[in-house]
């Protein structure tokens, strides 16, 4: 029964549960075979090496040149489910949900010609998991689970835990975990920041600093068949005009991160049937953070009328039609099983359907609290899309029960300057995620986590989320996760949730199987892609 | 003159400084850090060790006046070292995007003075007449439009027209070739940029053109000339142009070394890859070494410049010795 459990909870936890619309169906058409794809990227990486970079910007350009343990399905990115990709069959766990053993492919090449094996895999993961002095993984916290990897043959890795958990598998999918040469490691631990050397569906080959990275078919790729393009050109285009254009003049194909509305309007206005919509609901969101270091955010009555002030359902009607957001949502990824319903939302403060009454309250609130003009500055960030639109949107809310805000807008180092520092009132920031793992992205609203900025400590929120993170039954983890929810929008508000994103991806029709995800960081290593030219 | 020539480049080497002090502390007075911003950006949870690793690999944990001295020495040497966003070389990195720069700002300085020399010379000669309205009223235009706005509107007439008269609309490539691999695909991207930045470099050119000759045309030795019989077009292109062109020149100087490194929004509209956009993803990427590098390159390019226009002035004015 537990292991039933358990599998059932994998497979819920394991991953995307997005739910895509695309504007013309996936095509069933024969891949052709040639060609080169050109699409737009809007930054350039500061570096190769993806156990170190955060950046969408490394992924669209270097992912398709690795391969990675497992990934999700490539074909049905949106299933739910994880492929192996270097390893022969995505293995279930023993030992009580402890042990995770993979068998590796023996036929899987490094592009230049050596075969790759357990020994690359333990090198990589054991840099990711534990890096050696002096290195940086970003995401090692997110292996804090893993107790152990070993490689007892050229085939076999095993990871061993020291708890059952259901962010592991998820963890591992992550498109960042490049396999890297163990040679090539022992050599120089830096030397993929800047050199490749993968075993991906395609082969480096070339940059030009600032203007654009070239991959080249690779022809001893596993998948036999794939890929199908003879390569690709990343493109590098700050300014979104310029990216909008380059599609409708033909010089790049697409730009896989996502335009707003009006540019895909504009894009379908002028190219008609030559462009394809692809669109999904997006694994970021935009979070209010209230500064508890400061007066008067140390009143949970203030920070919950902050939140009871803002009309989350007609924002989403109109601020769609303008802007990267839609979903109204909670603490988790929109419609994935650990997340909130609806009827479930409507509980939450702020996510009341009577939008009077929770005005009402939060006029209430603030005369209780002493502030019943309350002053602040809302930090943001000066990004456009789609930070300084909701920003706006989130005055006039506030305006209305008589809260007054002014808008710093900074750029991206002195924004993040102002919230290490503390330096704020009330911080518009976000969480934007590879995998759709609820249970670990939802570490942001612990206070003592790394990427929380808003100076407080609430033990009984860690306490939860251990205990949801420790259980294997999905009902159970369900439940603490709404208790996890209220105590972190309702009873403490201590963050509240504005909207999800909503991600655009308007591309050249000609450009076939890539289909949209719910994370610009997946899916991206172009094996499926092909030109119907 | 090869001593002038010494002595202004000796006094490059307190302006140098001074601008190396200047950007120096200019950089680090900007809130934010270049490891926060690397590893937090991408919205995923920052683990303090991480951050910590980053500072220590660049050296922005440092003292300041430590920092200083390795800044100091490798300016000394003309070795800038590496970026502190990419790891790479400064040199590779500029080196790369010197090459654009210097075309751009050389096809648009062709374009400048093709046009603003003739048309500054005829609006002065056609003084008050239908032609100098026309030239006056250009020129002013040019110099009202943003060449980035001009540039804007460049690609959004391009891709229109292409698709009215071909069917598909076309846009100028956005990806840099060399002149020398491509001729053709390199001058169909530059023409464009080239063509908008000239046009308002040459709008200021043509009104100081004009002005200048406005103000030769009614000195005595053109009077005399004119009273001796010469011929007009001798008399405007041998004694009037000639002495009327050092302000021109001045101008052009400027601008030039000002295209060098000054074309932000102009590269980013047209996808160059060029210094101007370099600059800009420096200095928001808090990288401190490329943007010190920069800045002593555009300043050392100012330097020069003022320099050749200066050696230019003697050549165009005989009167004009630098020794004396």
């Amino acid at each position: 029964m537990a292991t039933r459990r358990r599998r059932t909870a994998f497979a819920l936890l394991a991953g995307l549960l997005a739910i895509p619309f695309a504007f013309t169906s996936a095509d069933a058409q024969t891949p052709k075979k040639g060609g080169i794809l050109k699409f737009v990227v809007p930054d350039e990486p500061p570096s190769f090496d993806g156990h170190k970079e955060t950046t969408f910007a490394l992924i669209h350009p270097i992912a398709p040149f690795y391969s990675t343990l497992i990934r999700v399905e490539p074909e049905n990115p949106n299933s739910g489910k994880f492929a192996c990709d270097v390893c022969t069959a995505v293995p279930e766990p023993t030992d009580g949900g402890k042990t995770y053993t993979f068998k590796i492919r023996t036929d899987v090449k490094f592009h230049d010609g050596s075969v790759l094996t357990a020994k690359d895999v333990l090198a990589t993961f054991e840099r990711i998991v534990d890096p050696p002095q002096g290195i940086s993984s970003a995401r090692r916290a997110h292996f804090s689970m893993v107790d152990s990897v070993t490689a007892p043959d050229d085939q076999t890795v095993v990871f061993k835990l020291k708890y059952p958990s259901g962010a592991f598998m998820p963890a591992l999918a992550t498109p960042y975990n490049f396999i890297y040469q163990k040679a090539k490691l022992d050599q120089d631990q830096r030397w993929y920041e800047k050199n490749v050397l993968g075993s991906g569906p395609f082969i480096f080959d070339g940059r030009e600093a600032g203007a654009v990275i070239r991959g080249k078919r690779n022809p001893n790729y596993h998948f036999q068949g794939k890929p199908y393009l003879d390569g690709f050109e990343a493109i590098f285009a700050k300014t979104q005009t310029l990216r909008v254009q380059a599609i409708r003049g033909d010089q790049a194909a697409a730009e896989f991160r996502g335009f707003p509305p009006k540019s895909r309007d504009d894009l379908v206005n002028a190219l008609g049937k030559d462009v394809t919509v692809q669109e999904s609901d997006w694994n970021c969101v935009l979070i209010l953070t209230p500064n508890q270091r400061r007066q008067p955010f140390d009143d949970v009555r203030v920070r919950r009328a902050i939140t009871l002030a803002i009309d989350r359902w007609g924002g989403s009607r109109d601020l769609s039609k303008i802007a990267i957001v839609k979903a109204v949502g909670g603490i988790g990824f929109p419609g994935h099983p650990l997340s909130a319903s609806k009827e479930e939302l409507e509980k939450i403060a702020g996510y009341w359907p009577d939008l009077k009454k929770s005005q009402e309250e939060a006029k209430r609130l603030l005369k209780e609290a002493g502030h019943p003009n309350l002053k602040f500055t809302l930090q943001n960030r000066g990004v456009d899309q789609p930070y300084t639109i909701v920003g706006t949107w989130l005055i006039d809310q506030w305006k209305q029960v008589g809260i007054t805000v002014d808008q710093k807008v900074d750029g991206t180092g002195p924004f993040y300057a102002a919230l290490d520092n503390g330096a704020f009132d009330v911080a518009l920031e976000f969480n934007c995620q590879s995998m759709v793992n609820p249970l670990v992205d939802v570490s942001k609203f612990l206070g003592d986590s790394g990427d929380n900025y808003g100076g407080f400590k609430d033990p009984e929120a860690n306490k939860l989320f251990d205990s949801m993170n420790r259980t294997g039954d999905v009902a159970e983890q369900r439940s603490i996760m709404r208790a996890y929810e209220r105590r972190v929008l309702d009873e403490q508000a201590s963050a509240s949730i504005t909207l999800w994103w909503y991600r655009i991806i308007p591309h050249r029709t000609y450009m076939k199987g890539w289909t949209v995800t719910p994370s610009h960081y997946l899916n991206q290593d172009l094996s499926q892609v092909w030109l119907d030219k | 003159m090869l001593g002038y020539i010494v002595k202004r480049v000796l006094l490059m080497i307190p302006t140098l400084l001074g601008a190396a002090i200047l950007v120096f502390l200019l950089m680090r007075l900007i809130p934010g850090d270049i490891c926060m911003l690397r590893m937090a950006s991408g919205g995923g949870s920052v683990d303090p060790t991480v951050l910590r690793n980053c500072r220590a690999e660049i050296g922005t944990d440092q003292p300041m006046l430590a920092q200083f001295w390795v800044f100091i020495k490798g300016l000394a040497v003309l070795d800038f070292g590496q970026s502190m966003w990419t790891g790479r070389p400064i040199i590779d990195e500029i080196g790369l995007r010197f090459q654009l720069s210097l075309q751009v700002a050389i096809m648009a300085t062709l374009t400048a003075i093709a046009l603003a020399i003739p048309l500054g010379t005829i609006s002065a000669v056609k003084q008050n007449s239908w032609i100098d309205y026309v030239v006056r009223t250009f020129s002013i235009a040019g110099v009202a439009m943003p060449s980035f706005w001009l540039g804007i509107l460049i690609i959004l007439g391009i891709l229109i027209t292409s698709k009215a008269w071909f069917g598909t609309p076309w846009m100028p490539p956005i990806r840099y070739v060399p002149l020398w691999v491509d001729p053709l695909y390199n001058l169909s991207m530059l023409i464009w940029p080239a063509l908008a930045t000239g046009y308002r470099y040459s709008a200021v050119a043509t009104r100081m053109t004009r002005s200048a000759m406005l103000e030769v045309l009614r000195e005595d030795y053109v009077r005399t000339a004119r009273a001796k019989g010469v011929f007009r077009k001798l008399i405007v292109r041998r004694h009037a142009l000639r002495n009327a062109l050092l302000p021109v020149i001045t101008i052009i100087g400027i601008e030039f070394a000002f295209l060098m490194g000054g074309l932000v929004v102009t590269e980013q509209v047209f996808n160059l890859n060029g210094l101007g956009k370099l600059f800009v993803e420096s200095i928001t990427n808090y990288d401190y070494n490329m943007t010190q590098a920069l800045v002593m390159l555009v300043v050392g390019i100012f330097a020069l410049t003022n320099l050749v226009v200066d050696i230019l002035y003697a050549w165009l004015d005989p009167r004009i010795r630098y020794n004396r």
